[in-house]
């Protein structure tokens, strides 16, 4: 069991350890499924305004406005529309949708429903990696309740909306949270990018309008519909409204998820999970390896979009891994070269050569057999990844490699000969 | 007409038609932008990134051949990012190929080389990246270690040929190009049409190399070698030796080949009059017997392995009439010994083929033995080459008779909708009773993928369908299972364009040298005496003297094959290619 900790009021984990996962009528008790049947009673044109109002950002890293997705969906003409869960959760460091999915999977599949409401999908997809063995089984045993309540399948409730989930097993690669390569795999075709615009809302699943949407970004709805989106932007900052997951690992003296309020200074969350372990804090890499890289000097600074954005970093998919001086940077970025050339999916020449070129001149700094040139053609190499790769994986691979030639120059230099 | 959105290209304005790529609208404007993976009207590209151009708020760079133009944008092709970009990205690139050239089997002049200069890249920084694999040699030979993965030959095997015998497996770096599983492309269902090898911009796909073994048996004293060139070989050839796409080259190829020290200049035109005589004649057959039909050309080796591997119930649709190499070789063998009085053991029959099945089609049991070697039109231009022969310095010379006569018919085999043709201008003839002058049956002709015509002549009707590409044959054929197509002849030949854009054809093969290829077959036969495969003086000369009648059982026994679902191939290639030469030449 993940351990968990909370700041002020939880939204995501209010139910976690209080109730029994594997029991729909526990969900029910706690005021699960009420969002639901009072969304029912609305038109999805005034939920579409609340969660538009909410300001909710998606939680899988982008920030994309959820509301605004919804509203690209919902007014394309074409039928049938899904909806799609990203629970394909790849990022090294994270941990969070985990933790939601098997312990309070009713929120997820309420959500779920909630966006298909709104947007008019008729059927949908949780994707999720094959070694959530526990998160699968107790989706599997949750979804089935819901069909036997009524919260799913033809006419919820006695409406006239119908909703229809499944649970599709990815193969476990990293490409696949990406929200186009997830689409193929759902399709049963190889795990490769597609080609934006189209976006999935405009042309996704089977060509169809889709929305594709992190486990925890779904998890908000119910708060958000049952509340109004008043009761939700009482947390956070602005810009950043709600609460957000991180999950703490590296060089921290307590590992886990904390929830809190957008807002929270980045050195508060790092002595609320004990501080530092081993040395004094190095660098801090948030929000995955594909995020950014923190400096030491840094992390005295608000978590939220609008504050981190003025260092060039992003709350990302919510990964706060920590680093204490006794860490080599290039030890550290040769760790994560090596993840994504192994993850690159090959579709393009920029990152599937381009990981492997900098994991091998990477090892050879760390190796001291580099000279300068090898480090000028790693910049060039990263920065060419950055620039001219086919999607966000590739783009966004070489982002900590970058920062950390900027911000931890001497070090690399020190390695060369 | 579409919307006209405003663009400006470096700088400059321009009114482009909404919805068209940047890479299409660069070209409009007269600015070239290199690229590599896309292949224009099969594939979109994306993959490469060679193609980046800036555009102007676009948070990274923009793939030109993805990415389509939209009112407002601003677009840059060379600024230092994008050069730089360009550069790195080749790079690796070409870190990632194992640069063999010299020796490399790819014909000047090469597409990667080519690449490298138009983006300006004269230096290879980074560390080398190619992975070392095992050659897979069969008919089409795969050297992995030269793939730089731009997935040319994936794209044309499933939008072309939908047979997806190549396709990405694995992923990252650790990707590759192969078969499912890494198979030998030999135990696939591949059907060896080499539009793969066209299209691979590296000599990562080649064809099986037979000039060196064919030098040899010319260099035997005790052999007496014997070539033929096939219909498109003509239209073609020329490409190799500077000369425009869609000149004949005939007299000069054959004083070629006598050069090169060939006993023996036949045409394969020869065996392609022989192939409608007989395909006519059992056409009728099966009409007036009510066997199966409709009836479906069997002249392409690559259809025929394709009908046995895909579609087995069909198989007797097929014609048993072999194709006119098969039909030609089995001719030489067994009769040129008597007309020209030397032993058949000394034979050595090469042909000269637009093809790469044909490679594949020697070695079917019905076949071996009766040809000894085919080579590409490509391996014959290097022969020629090597031997220093100034082919375009040459005087005409003619081919060799009794096989090298040929009517108008046989010289449009080479051309999608020819085949038809041939066969209808006997078959209508036979069928009426009548002889016509209008030859022309113009609704079979064109580069439509699938075409469908009626001949209505006298009380003669007749439905018949011509496709290219084996996609395309996909398609008819779902539609006569369907019962939603009622013909009673089907022409398939698997390459786009027919023999004229076949897998052995000069590099590179695109849609306007196909046209003129075809312009100039069609002037060929327009310029023939005798347009009529029943009309050639030597086909009648070859009946009276040998076969007897047209469809007799001697004609059977030579001249028409027989198909199976599963055919032995292991056991062929299981043997060593030096095992069923030494079987078949008896060396």
């Amino acid at each position: 069991m993940i351990d968990f900790k909370v700041i002020g009021t939880p939204i995501l984990l209010r139910n976690i350890k209080k109730i029994d996962p594997e029991s729909i009528e526990a969900y029910i008790e706690t005021g699960g499924y009420e969002a639901l049947k009072k969304a029912l009673k609305k038109s999805p044109d005034e939920l579409l305004e609340e969660v538009k109002k909410s300001e909710l950002r998606g939680r899988g890293g982008a920030g994309f406005p959820t509301g605004i997705k919804f509203e690209i969906a919902k007014n394309q003409k074409e039928t049938p529309k899904f909806v799609v869960v990203n629970a394909e959760e790849g990022e090294p460091g994270t941990f969070k949708d985990r933790i939601i999915l098997e312990n309070d999977p009713h929120l997820v599949i309420e959500g779920a429903i909630l966006a298909a409401y709104i947007i008019g999908a008729n059927y949908g997809y949780i994707a999720i990696r094959p070694d959530y063995t526990l998160a699968i089984k107790r989706l599997e045993k949750a979804i089935q309740d819901a069909y036997k309540y009524g919260f799913l399948g033809d006419n919820i409730l006695g409406s006239n909306f119908s909703f229809h989930l499944k649970i599709k097993r990815g193969a476990g690669a990293y490409i696949c949270g990406e929200e186009t390569a997830l689409l193929e795999m759902i399709e049963g075709k190889r795990g490769e990018p597609r080609k934006k615009p189209p976006f999935p809302p405009q042309k996704g699943l089977y060509g169809k309008p889709t929305v594709v949407n992190n486990v925890e970004t779904l998890a908000n709805l119910p708060f958000i519909i049952y509340y109004g989106s008043e009761e939700f932007k009482k947390y956070g900052v602005e810009g950043s409204y709600g609460t957000k997951l991180f999950c703490m690992s590296g060089d921290v003296s307590w590992k886990g998820i904390i929830e809190i309020p957008f807002g929270v200074k980045l050195s508060e969350i790092i002595s609320l999970a004990g501080g530092v372990k081993g040395g004094k804090l190095k660098a801090v890499i948030l929000g995955g390896v594909s995020g950014s890289l923190v400096k030491y000097d840094e992390v005295d600074i608000e978590v939220d979009y609008h504050s981190l954005g003025r260092i060039q970093a992003g709350p990302g998919c919510g990964t706060i891994i920590v680093l204490n001086d006794k860490r080599d940077i290039v030890d550290v970025c040769e760790n994560i070269m090596r993840f994504f050339k192994d993850e690159s999916c090959g579709k393009c020449f920029p990152c599937r050569l381009g990981t492997e070129a900098s994991y091998r001149i990477i090892k050879k700094i760390k190796e001291k057999k580099a000279n300068l040139h090898d480090l000028f053609n790693l910049e060039r190499i990263c920065k060419t990844m950055k620039n001219a790769s086919f999607c966000g994986l590739g783009q966004t691979a070489p982002n900590i490699i970058l920062q950390s030639l900027q911000k931890f120059k001497d070090e690399w230099l020190s390695h060369i000969s | 007409m579409k919307k006209l959105v405003d663009i400006k290209i470096n700088g400059k304005s321009y009114l482009m038609p909404e919805g068209i790529t940047i890479l299409e609208a660069c070209k409009r404007a007269g600015i070239h932008i290199p690229t590599l993976c896309y292949l224009e009207g099969i594939t979109e590209g994306g993959h490469c990134g060679i193609c980046v151009v800036e555009v102007k708020g676009a948070r990274n760079l923009q793939r030109a051949c993805i990415t389509k133009i939209k009112e407002g944008m601003e677009i840059y092709t060379d600024t230092p990012l994008v050069r730089k970009a360009r550069k790195t990205i080749y790079e690796l690139t070409l870190a990632n190929h194992k640069s063999t050239c010299p020796a490399c089997q790819k014909e000047e002049p090469c597409e990667i080389r080519k690449i490298a200069k138009n983006i300006g890249l004269s230096e290879v920084e980074v560390e080398l990246l190619f992975k070392e694999h095992e050659k897979d040699r069969s008919i089409i030979n795969r050297d992995q270690t030269k793939c730089i993965e731009c997935r040319r030959c994936v794209n044309t095997c499933e939008k072309i040929q939908g047979i997806n015998t190549l396709i990405v497996d694995g992923k990252g770096f650790n990707s590759r190009i192969s078969p499912p599983y890494n198979l030998p492309l030999k135990n696939t269902p591949c059907v060896f049409c080499g539009q793969c090898v066209v299209r691979c911009p590296t000599g990562a796909l080649t064809e099986k190399d037979d000039t060196e073994k064919v030098l040899d048996a010319l260099q035997d004293p005790n052999k007496y070698v014997v070539v033929s060139f096939a219909p498109a070989v003509r239209a073609s050839i020329g490409e190799l030796f500077g000369l425009p796409p869609g000149t004949l080259v005939i007299g000069k190829l054959v004083a070629a080949l006598r050069k090169l020290g060939f006993d023996k200049v036949f045409d394969v035109n020869y065996g392609a009059d022989l192939t409608i005589v007989e395909e006519a004649n059992e056409l009728i057959e099966r009409i007036k017997f009510r066997k199966t039909l409709p009836m479906f050309t069997s002249c392409c080796p690559a259809w025929v392995k394709f009908v046995e591997e895909f579609y087995p119930e069909m198989i007797p649709n097929l014609s048993t009439c072999k194709s006119p190499q098969a039909m030609l070789g089995a001719v030489i063998k067994n009769f040129l010994p008597e007309l020209e009085n030397i032993p058949k053991d000394k034979i050595v029959h090469v042909t000269i083929m637009p093809c790469t099945a044909k490679k594949y089609e020697i070695l079917r049991p019905d076949i071996m033995g009766d040809i000894d070697y085919v080579l590409t039109v490509r391996e014959l231009a290097k022969m020629i080459k090597i031997a220093g022969i100034d082919l375009l310095s040459l005087e005409d010379e003619e081919e060799d008779i009794p096989f090298g006569e040929y009517s108008g018919a046989a010289a449009i085999f080479g051309v999608t909708g020819g085949v038809m043709e041939a066969a209808l201008r006997t078959a209508v003839e036979w069928l009426t009773g009548e002889t016509f002058s209008n030859l022309d049956f113009v609704p079979v002709r064109g580069m439509k993928n699938i075409r469908i015509a009626e001949i209505d002549i006298k009380d003669l009707k007749l439905k018949v369908a011509v496709a290219h590409t084996l996609k395309a044959a996909q398609e008819v054929l779902e539609k006569i299972k369907n019962k939603e197509l009622d013909i009673q002849f089907l022409e398939v030949m698997a390459c786009p364009g027919g023999c004229i854009g076949g897998g052995g054809q000069p590099i590179p093969t695109t849609e306007e040298i196909l046209r003129k290829r075809a312009e100039a077959l069609y002037t060929l036969d327009k310029n023939k005496e005798i347009r009529k495969s029943h009309e050639n003086p030597f086909i009648k000369f070859l009946y009276e003297k040998f076969l007897g009648n047209y469809g007799s059982e001697k004609a059977h026994k030579l001249l028409h094959a027989k198909y199976s679902h599963k055919p032995n191939w292991d056991d062929i290639f299981n043997k060593s290619y030096e095992e069923i030469c030494k079987e078949v030449l008896k060396y």
